[in-house]
């Protein structure tokens, strides 16, 4: 076989992995749809204002909650020492600032 | 047309050929492109699967919370300022809540221990969140019902997570050692389903007479308060009148709460894009060097070709292959294993960076929310800078004479 068509075959290949991972993300919205809702229902019933991704620190359980001044609250100049402190950015009170 | 592209489909022939011939090379530089690929798309998979769940699940959240600042630090809620809320104009309900953390020096993990809303342990609209058995089976009971047993005093619901952890399911004992420094016992009623762990994990669901008891709360006070309003366009209007009827207090709109998980995981901004902008620079200046720093061998390769009769617009073109075979096969594979990383492995690459100091860590399997725009922004990133890197440099080169090109070999 020629190397092109060898090329062609892969990005059509490749072509048609992509639609079937969008199919399947289609589907799998769908499917999940039951389990969002059982989510959603248990923040409802039980009044949740965060999602459970960093247990590391009172202030990443509940980013929404935390104080006013969580990055420096341990000391005066501690800097944030959490990974998950690195994903989140700064309130847009913060970065709107004059 | 048919000329056109049979011509083509031999430029594309010569530059696989060309390709292989310089296989650590180019497999290489391959691996690398594949790499820089697979993590901008996983990273874009992830935080925006992340971002449009959090969006979905915490529309639920209470619409206003209003907690007590001390000293510019959360402090308990006076019961008595309850009344006060009540009485603003556009509040139409308003639910103390009582939570806190407990941390459990035997797996140093940290628990959310969360005392149910009484009202809506009745609500029918509550018959969605089951708990789960131990055998995995959902029951179809309401919330806090599980086999017949309730949360009453002396009982726990707890999380899939603090299941996991922990080693324990229904009917075990779990001590706790409460603020006086006494031991108190309690029974596991239940475990919360494990497809809800991405807000549930860590959470113990206790009741309010036991929370007080385990930390020493008196009835006068509770952790916060959940506000519901009225008119859904007053809320920001209400949490003004919260904070002009009480200086001490904080209200946290819906809004911010949901702004606080928008801004999250964003790669265009924080650490991420000081780490990845750095893996970028990175492979730009290899892919430059790649691309522009011709070879002794390319260069005579291309002095050879314009001798046998090759045109600049065909030595262009096939620069034009050679960049594009690279760069698409380097995004479908990027892009496709990014998918099964993401979506079928749970972020395994992620995954000692997200779980950080915690010993805690949910297990959750993403919804896969992808759509045709992320794959196009991921095209443009990724697959159009390489193409057009590997044109422009070559331009000069393939218009000088042949023969000094074949001269200028430095070998």
């Amino acid at each position: 076989m020629r190397n092109s068509s060898l090329f062609f075959l892969y990005l059509s290949t490749g072509v048609f992995f992509l639609g079937l991972l969008l199919m399947h993300a289609s589907f799998s919205a769908k499917a999940q749809q039951e389990s969002l809702e059982e989510k959603s229902a248990l923040v409802k019933a039980l009044q949740l204002t965060d999602l459970c991704l960093f247990t590391e620190a009172r202030y990443t359980r509940h980013l929404s909650q935390a104080d006013l001044n969580t990055a420096f609250q341990d000391h005066p100049l501690s800097l944030e020492h959490f990974p998950s402190g690195s994903f989140t950015q700064p309130p847009e009170r913060i970065i709107d600032r004059p | 047309m048919r000329n056109w592209i049979e011509k083509q489909r031999y430029i594309i022939d010569f530059t696989i050929s060309s390709l292989l011939r310089r296989k650590v090379k180019n497999f290489g530089l391959l691996a690398l492109y594949t790499l820089i690929v697979f993590i901008l798309a996983s990273t874009m998979f992830f935080t925006y699967a992340i971002k449009k769940e959090a969006s979905l699940i915490l529309k639920g959240a209470p619409e206003i919370v209003v907690q007590k600042i001390v000293a510019g630090r959360h402090d308990l809620f006076p019961a008595s300022y309850i009344e006060t809320i009540k009485s603003i104009r556009g509040v139409a309900s308003v639910e103390s809540r009582l939570w806190g953390y407990y941390y459990d020096s035997l797996v140093s993990a940290n628990y959310t221990l969360l005392t149910p809303p009484s009202s809506d342990a009745a609500k029918p609209s509550a018959k969605t969140t089951v708990v789960e058995s131990e055998s995995g089976g959902q029951s179809a009971r309401p919330l806090y019902e599980l086999n017949g047993a309730v949360l009453e005093p002396g009982t726990l619901i707890i999380g899939n997570g603090v299941a996991r952890l922990r080693n324990i399911g229904k009917d075990d004992y779990m001590p706790f050692r409460a603020f006086d420094g006494k031991v108190m016992n309690f029974r596991i009623a239940g475990v919360l389903s494990s497809q809800s762990e991405l807000v549930s994990s860590d959470l113990m669901l206790i009741t309010g007479e036991d929370f007080r008891k385990l930390f020493g709360i008196d009835q006068s006070h509770v952790t916060d308060l959940t506000v519901a309003v009225n008119n859904p366009s007053e809320v920001e209007m209400v949490a003004s009148k919260i904070k002009k009827h009480l200086p001490d207090a904080r209200p946290i709109i819906r809004d911010e709460i949901l702004r606080t998980y928008d801004s999250i995981f964003n790669w265009r901004g924080g650490m991420m894009i000081v780490i990845f902008s750095a893996a970028v620079l990175a492979f730009v200046i290899f892919a430059w060097d790649k691309a522009s720093g011709l070879s002794a061998g390319e260069r005579r390769e291309i002095g050879i070709l314009k001798a046998v009769g090759w045109e600049t617009s065909d030595v262009i073109q096939m620069k034009f292959w050679e960049g594009a075979v690279v760069s698409l096969t380097a995004f479908f594979s990027g892009v496709i294993l990014a998918y099964v990383h993401v979506f079928f492995t749970g972020s395994i690459v992620f995954e000692p960076a997200l779980k950080g100091w915690s010993s805690l860590y949910p297990n959750f399997e993403l919804t896969p929310f992808v759509n045709l725009e992320q794959l196009t922004t991921l095209f443009f990133l990724t697959v159009v800078p390489y193409t057009v890197a590997t044109i422009v440099p070559i331009w000069r080169a393939a218009t000088i004479d042949p023969d000094s090109a074949m001269r200028f070999t430095g070998e």
